[in-house]
């Protein structure tokens, strides 16, 4: 295992300085349970030391020397320029062999030879007020093939040098120097279906039950509104499927055989199917379950059902996020009105239906 | 869709059954003198505890059961909604009607329900220990009743020179009363708790039911069940006779074939003729077990059917020597309702709520025992002695020529059976020819072509109007009667696309070949595998559930004796689909829904 690479499950929170917000965070999630898309973060150092080796600052010097950070012209030219040399720069030996070996592994553990991955950047925001600037950090996705991730990793360095930033630590007289990278090479999801999950049921707010709204391919239909979903209920102690509605499922957003999502009508048998087995159902009721207790709130998840994964671990977690709407809603109490037990039996003899259907 | 059922007076007696209501009490039958009051309610068949035509004695238990439900409700606790229960008696089948109480007494009640059903909330676990005296000794009493024929000639010691005063002829019809009023006593005890019970754990379902709208019944009845119940006990000793039987090497004796010759093999040795002793200990009282639900003379209870229970402990001694693990986890399934309990709690948002879920859920503890165990000693083992009582009184007529077969007897009303008694006693006492031999055979043989033709007909499910809207408490906990299964009913059976709807007894979902089965008697025919279907199962009916995949029952609700072993043997079930007996045919292929309440005929 090398000191340049980071694999989510390998992640404790000693290392966050090392691997930056993002991995950080995919780490967290990974060891809570909460299995994101498989892959792992080059460290910080992998950058120092690439940086380093091939001693970028006499570059840095003279390109940044004298830049009027009022002339656009002349900042977008300087910034270029310097990133045109970051992203082309030898990367330090070790630190190539690593993350070509960690490629290799990956595309091991996910049954696919050159599987995509998306790069992204995973900045150190403790140390630099730049965090703002994540954002703009670069986001390579459907990276295939050794070379050119090694191609979008000195590319994601690269953008540590974007305009903006660069301005900003002029402006503020921070060193370029202490700015540092770490990259998260994950692991494209290529979902049989997937959507988004509910720790509480959104038309009642019943927090006993996880609501889950499923369609074929990409999750983005499901999100957008523009397909209309499978709709299941499940309880969340007995992760008993307690309904489940069956939607018309129209569209299913794809890969067109390469890299890009397309919309497809979806055939009339597979859209009057359930998109999920009751295992998966189960599967993903828990993985919000874990959510919400992780968080310590009801959570609003996305999720999906990787075709490449092995079966007993195939639904991921993409985004976990608080649900807002019951949440802020005022609590009402279950035991208004009748407090003592003889008052209460009388008033369920009395009405022994009106909470149930 | 129709929005009404037919009027019980449009029904007609079945072809062959004309002029079947002299086989049941006159006050039991719908009569043009109550018309308007009778045409005035909504009547449904109870088929969870009779789902078959009655026989004339049979009925008797019937009559008091009910009538012992109205009594509590209207003059001991004063239910503040509802009065009794009203019944009727319909082609041979047992027809109920909830009696709201006036709206205008409603206030009145609550007071004394407040104090009355308060005080047996309050003071519940003495009582019980109360009512499990009471009960043993009533049984013991039961058993105390004689019908031995009568003497020659009385007894110089016992009753002549006594001077008892009073001699066998009074007895024995003393010991007839005695046992009618028994019965109707054991009745009183049985409601003497069990609304109560209900109340207290309908009030706990409907705070679950507020707080989490989409809950599962069955998590609901998971946080309350027992984990020791009596009423599995019969099958647990089952499964230590096997266990018994394999440790000490005894295990092949079961291949023998038939009781007699597994008993001749045991008789051998030591080992055997233990275990035979064992047995006997086990069989009192836990074998007096009917393999249906008790309310008819001719379930079979295991203690008089020995083969019954050989065959269940042959099943489990195979079942041990593949190396099955019989035990029921104790210790897992006390953690597993701990943590259904702990995690919905940590659901609820305030302090207030988790008090009254607590107290609510403590309460709903203390009265289930009662819900749970009552049904042993009740319909199993008190009805099993007042059953075999009354066949050897069955058996003292036939040798007196009255009738040829000992069960022939329940084919006279109650009040009949006292005026046979009466003809016998007099026949002994004068002596001279009794009236009955002469009687008696031709008239059962016209009772038993009538009631053959009640028992080919199949009841309605209901008579009358419906509510609009079933509120009615004990409608909805003894027989899980809603809204829903009253609108599935008037839907008339016509299923949508061979599917039936229900209610989700026991969660999971499974395929395969159904097997109806429409008595116990049938039970031998369900094959490894497949998926039963049946007007109702009874909780003795137990060992079957090793063998099959699913439960399907035409009644019942989540709370009938039957859902309750279905859930302790993780089968999916459901019940209450009304029709599915006469829907689905044995060697059909279906799916049981048991979490969405669905049946599909595929």
């Amino acid at each position: 295992m090398s000191q340049y690479v980071m694999w989510f499950e390998g992640y404790w929170d000693g290392m966050k300085a090392e691997v930056g917000g993002k991995a950080a965070s995919l780490g967290e999630m990974t060891g809570a349970d909460l299995p994101v898309p498989p892959g792992f973060a080059l460290t910080t150092g992998a950058y120092r030391v690439s940086r380093d080796a091939a001693d970028i600052d006499a570059m840095l010097a003279r390109l940044l020397h004298g830049l009027d950070t009022d002339d656009t012209a002349m900042v977008s030219d300087r910034c270029g320029r310097i990133r045109g040399h970051i992203a082309e720069m030898a990367m330090d030996p070790e630190v190539e062999s690593s993350l070509r070996d960690a490629y290799q592994e990956l595309c091991r553990r996910s049954s696919v030879v050159d599987v995509p991955v998306a790069v992204r950047s995973s900045a150190t925001s403790e140390d630099s007020p730049d965090a703002s600037f994540a954002g703009e950090h670069d986001t390579y996705l459907w990276v295939r093939g050794a070379d050119s991730v090694v191609d979008a990793v000195r590319r994601c360095w690269a953008s540590l040098f974007t305009d903006r930033a660069t301005c900003y630590r002029v402006e503020m007289g921070y060193e370029h120097r202490s700015v540092e990278m770490s990259v998260v090479i994950q692991k494209m999801v290529r979902p049989v279906a997937a959507g988004v999950a509910f720790t509480l049921n959104p038309s009642d707010g019943d927090r006993s039950t996880i609501a889950i709204d499923s369609a074929w391919g990409f999750g983005e239909g499901v999100v957008s509104g523009e397909v209309t979903p499978d709709n299941f209920l499940v309880d969340k102690v007995l992760y008993e499927v307690t309904r489940r509605t069956i939607g018309a499922k129209e569209m299913e957003f794809t890969l067109d055989g390469g890299d890009a999502v397309v919309k497809k009508e979806v055939d009339p048998e597979r859209s009057a199917a359930a998109s999920l087995t009751d295992a998966q159902i189960k599967g993903i009721a828990r993985l919000a379950r874990t959510a919400e207790r992780h968080y310590g709130c009801p959570q609003d998840i996305e999720w999906a059902v990787d075709a490449d994964l092995p079966e007993e671990n195939n639904i991921v977690l993409l985004q976990s996020r608080p649900e807002t709407v019951w949440s802020k809603k005022k609590k009402t109490s279950a035991s208004t009105g009748a407090n003592d037990m003889m008052s209460s039996i009388v008033s369920t003899l009395m009405n022994p239906l009106n909470s149930k259907k | 869709m129709a929005d009404r059922f037919p009027s019980p007076f449009e029904i007609e007696a079945p072809a062959g059954a004309e002029g079947w209501q002299e086989l049941y009490t006159y006050s039991s039958l719908f009569s043009e003198g109550r018309r308007e009051y009778e045409d005035s309610m909504f009547w449904f068949q109870d088929g969870v505890h009779w789902p078959t035509a009655l026989r004339p004695w049979d009925a008797t238990l019937f009559e008091y059961a009910i009538t012992s439900l109205s009594q509590y409700n209207t003059r001991h606790l004063q239910v503040p909604p509802a009065n009794g229960i009203d019944f009727r008696i319909l082609n041979g089948y047992a027809y109920l009607t909830p009696v709201p109480a006036p709206e205008e007494d409603i206030e009145a009640r609550v007071a004394n329900f407040m104090d009355r059903a308060g005080f047996y909330f309050m003071n519940w676990n003495d009582l019980y220990d109360k009512w499990m005296i009471k009960i043993r000794d009533l049984v013991q009493e039961l058993e105390t009743i004689n019908f031995d024929p009568l003497p020659e000639l009385e007894s110089a010691d016992d009753v002549v020179k006594s001077g008892a005063g009073v001699g066998s002829g009074w007895q024995i019809q003393a010991d007839y009363h005695r046992l009618l009023d028994l019965a109707l006593k054991l009745w009183q005890y049985h409601f003497e708790f069990l609304n109560l019970g209900y109340a207290a754990y309908l009030d706990f379902f409907g705070f679950c039911k507020q707080a989490w709208p989409n809950i599962p019944d069955l998590a609901i009845a998971k946080m309350v069940a027992g984990v020791e119940v009596d009423l599995f006990r019969p099958d647990e000793e089952l499964k230590r006779l096997a266990r018994m039987a394999v440790d000490s090497g005894l295990a092949d004796a079961f291949d023998a074939g038939d009781v007699e010759a597994t008993c001749q093999i045991l008789k051998d040795s030591d080992a055997g003729n233990a275990w035979i002793a064992s047995f006997q200990e086990s069989a009192e009282p836990w074998f007096n077990f009917s393999t249906g639900s008790g309310f008819y003379h001719s379930d079979k209870i295991w203690i008089e059917n020995v083969e019954i229970p050989f065959d269940f402990i042959g099943n489990y001694i195979s079942k041990l020597k593949s190396g099955e693990d019989l035990a029921r986890p104790m210790d897992a399934i006390r953690a597993e309702r701990d943590r259904i309990v702990n995690e919905y709690m940590d659901l609820l948002d305030t302090d207030e709520d988790r008090e009254a879920f607590q107290g609510k859920l403590g309460l709903a503890r203390v009265v289930f025992p009662y819900v749970e165990n009552h049904n042993f000693y009740v319909e199993h083992w008190s009805h099993s002695v007042i059953w075999r009582k009354m066949r050897q009184l069955g058996e003292l007529f036939v040798k007196e020529g009255f009738w040829s077969e000992a069960n022939d007897i329940f084919f006279l009303k109650r009040t009949e059976v006292e005026d046979a008694l009466f003809d016998y006693f007099h026949a002994w006492a004068t002596p001279a020819p009794a009236a009955g031999p002469s009687r008696w055979p031709a008239e059962i043989e016209r009772r038993r072509g009538i009631h053959s033709a009640l028992a080919a007909w199949k009841p309605m499910p209901a008579m009358g109007v419906p509510p609009e809207v079933i509120t009615e408490p004990f409608t909805v906990m003894l027989w899980g009667i809603t809204t829903d299964s009253v609108q599935a009913w008037l839907g008339g059976g016509d299923s949508v696309d061979g599917e039936l709807r229900g209610m989700s007894a026991s969660p999971g979902v499974v395929e395969g070949l159904a097997r109806v089965i429409f008595s116990p008697d049938e039970i031998s025919l369900v094959q490894e595998g497949e998926i039963l279907v049946a007007p109702l199962t009874a909780p003795s009916w137990a060992p079957i559930f090793g063998k099959i995949q699913a439960t399907v029952t035409d009644t019942g609700g989540m709370m009938s004796h039957a859902a309750i072993v279905c859930r302790e043997y993780g089968l999916p079930a459901v019940t209450g689909t009304g029709f599915a007996t006469s829907t689905i045919k044995t060697g059909d292929r279906i799916r049981v829904d048991g979490s969405n309440g669905l049946v599909t005929i595929l």
